[in-house]
């Protein structure tokens, strides 16, 4: 019945093949990252203040993204995908956000022990990120034009000529004509499509190594989605842009990325290759949420989750997921589980999982 | 046109080209100002006023007494045709003293109303841009002087420095800036939220430069309709300092003070008092009326 048969017990966790890969000891136990990574997150634990206590937003997140890899980050709204997203470019908002544990690194370089002043530097020039909306993510009152050009010459030096080019080059790039008339408009002008590829320009135009694109087709009608994400595709292949997508759709993370991370407040809960994770999930979360995909023809026919999202003020014990667990046991109440290798690249955080894996062959389905 | 060279022609025709889009914004934005007849009146007038306050040497019937020289011989006449607003209590023309007023009325609107943007403008951008300790800071200042009366407080500020046009200006500003500093502020907490901001941030623009592209010029209409009303305050106020003595020293030839000398002349020689009055009324009204005009022309809501 099992088709993807997970390793015997005892089995060596089967990483990822990465050179001079640290011993088992060196890194968080079982954390699913490798190295030579471009983006690798580590046991990240972000806190918000807030009037009515501390939210215990991001609780251990383990994520990597390799050079040139498109990453779907999937998950509900308040599952922390945005707050990892703007983790990444220190751009929670200070005094009300703390980093209480982890690490963030990017190209072998710990970001959050970089100065402001270096983070600057480094966002939009090298991390750069695209939002829902980008109506409201352009200013009204520029064109379209001068603010891509604004965003080449605050980090490319450059201005006049050259950085009229480069910004041409940049709307090329994004499949918009690079006209006149294109960048002399202002943003209510142009359609949607377009202004979500002028967004892309802005974020790409300086040669940026990962993109980090938070939901970037949710405010699209669908075939205007389509073509964004063949547009994250095409940036991928043309230029090299490692990209975390950030979508609650998993079907728009099924069509583009090469792996999936599934979050489900504030910890990564099932991680792997796309085609490996939709075909085989581990995680219950994970395989309730491939149930609420619309399948059938009758609308009686469409799944929920029951229960609701924990209040992360005052989260669940152990497992976050485990009251709405069916298949949760004791241990899950009171023991966070460790992300565990169920196949080649494809790790699971889930004690009963765990348990099985420990189990005869026979007694496992996913 | 047939002068202009050729290369002149592109140049113009280019520039056109390239800012197309905010010339069309430019006319259509006259266009709205324009359906409002009264306030296309109220600019004219103010045009005039400037045009007299320039050239009030050549435009004035007798500049020496506008000035301040006095002729006792032709004292307290009526309007006439020598003296259309008839001369004062020491024989000087009224209406050129009138027309030499209107420098001290447009020139003290001006130069306050620059240093109060100057003060007010960043401080509330800062604010509300940074909030926390800042925001908090600023604002429980601003809410000292607020708290006073203005006028009390322009008051008790130049009997503190010394009666004079220059402290008058000095105190004007020190009351007022805390206005455009709640304004601007207000805008800013609303504008830092836009994702266009937090776009700005995630390409690495600075957080100054963040206040000064993307946050002031979305305030840049409120504060500017909050000026043209507030130019119509200030000469209120600057006349009111000159009457109550605290301002302009007497030769000068300023409204309010003309005011409080005609005062005691009211009854026989209404004319002393009544066109500086006037005068103050007009420029007033004028600019209010312009401001009404301009916050239709930049509220988005009255378009079209």
């Amino acid at each position: 019945m099992s088709s993807a048969i997970p390793p015997a017990p005892g089995a060596p966790a089967p990483r990822a093949p990465a050179a001079g890969a640290a011993p088992a000891g060196a890194a968080p136990a079982g954390a699913p990252v490798g190295a030579g990574d471009l983006l690798r997150i580590a046991g990240l634990k972000v806190e918000f203040r807030s009037m009515r206590g501390v939210v215990k937003a991001l609780d251990g997140v383990n994520l990597s993204v390799a050079p040139r890899e498109i990453l779907g980050l999937v998950g509900e709204s308040g599952c922390g995908k945005s707050v990892t997203g703007f983790a990444v470019l220190g751009l929670l908002p200070r005094p009300i956000a703390r980093y209480t544990d982890g690490e963030i690194v990017f190209r072998g370089e710990d970001l959050l022990g970089k100065s402001e002043h270096e983070m600057r530097a480094l966002r939009g020039k090298v991390i750069s990120m695209v939002f829902q909306d980008p109506l409201a993510s352009l200013n009204p009152v520029f064109t379209v034009g001068e603010q891509i050009s604004r965003v080449v010459r605050l980090h490319r030096g450059v201005s006049g000529g050259p950085a009229r080019e480069m910004t041409r080059e940049a709307l090329a790039a994004t499949g918009l004509p690079p006209t006149d008339e294109i960048l002399q408009s202002y943003p209510h002008q142009l359609s949607g499509g377009m202004r979500q590829r002028a967004c892309m320009a802005m974020a790409i135009s300086c040669g940026s190594e990962l993109l980090i694109a938070d939901e970037p087709t949710t405010a699209l009608d669908v075939t205007i989605q389509a073509q964004i994400l063949k547009l994250l595709l095409r940036l991928r292949e043309e230029r090299g842009v490692a990209q975390v997508l950030i979508t609650h759709n998993v079907g728009v993370a099924a069509q583009t990325c090469d792996r999936v991370a599934v979050m489900y407040a504030g910890t990564v809960v099932e991680q792997g290759p796309t085609a490996r994770v939709m075909k085989h999930p581990y995680h219950p979360y994970t395989i309730a949420l491939y149930e609420c995909l619309p399948q059938g023809k009758r609308a009686a026919e469409l799944h929920t989750i029951p229960g609701s999202v924990p209040d992360l003020i005052d989260p669940p014990p152990g497992c976050r997921y485990h009251p709405r667990c069916p298949r949760a046991m004791d241990v899950c109440t009171t023991v966070k589980p460790a992300p565990t290798p169920v196949a080649e690249g494809h790790w699971v955080s889930c004690h009963d999982v765990a348990r099985r894996l420990a189990a005869p062959v026979h007694e496992v389905a996913p | 046109m047939s002068v202009t060279t050729p290369t002149q022609t592109r140049g113009l025709s280019d520039w056109r080209v390239r800012h197309a889009a905010s010339l069309s914004e430019w006319r259509h934005s006259v266009r709205v100002f324009a359906r409002d007849r009264l306030a296309v009146i109220a600019v004219v007038w103010i045009a005039f006023m400037v045009v007299l306050a320039v050239g009030a040497p050549v435009i004035a019937p007798y500049p020496s007494q506008g000035q301040g020289q006095p002729d006792v011989s032709i004292r307290l006449q009526a309007p006439s045709a020598h003296h259309l607003f008839g001369t004062d209590e020491l024989g000087r023309d009224v209406l050129s003293r009138v027309v030499y007023g209107s420098r001290i009325a447009l020139v003290m609107p001006f130069v306050t109303m620059i240093g109060v943007l100057l003060i007010g403008i960043p401080l509330g951008g800062i604010a509300g841009y940074f909030g926390g300790l800042v925001d908090e800071a600023v604002m429980r200042v601003t809410d000292v002087f607020l708290a006073f009366p203005s006028l009390i407080l322009t008051m008790a500020l130049v009997a503190f420095l010394g009666a004079s046009l220059r402290n008058v200006g000095i105190a004007i500003v020190v009351t007022w800036w805390p206005w455009y500093t709640r304004l601007v502020r207000g805008m800013a907490v609303s504008l830092r939220q836009r994702p266009f901001v937090k776009v700005a941030r995630t390409m690495g623009v600075a957080d100054l430069r963040i206040i000064l592209r993307h946050i002031l010029p979305h305030a840049f209409g409120p504060v500017i309709v909050q000026m043209t009303v507030d130019v119509g305050t200030v000469i209120l106020a600057v006349a009111a300092m000159s009457f109550l003595g605290l301002g302009a020293k007497p030769p000068t030839p300023d409204w309010g003070l003309m005011i409080s000398t005609g005062q005691s002349y009211i009854l026989q020689q209404w004319w002393i008092g009544t066109f500086p009055g006037l005068a103050i009324f007009l420029l007033v009204l004028a600019f209010n009326l312009v401001g009404d005009g301009l916050r239709d022309v930049l509220d988005p809501r009255m378009r079209r």
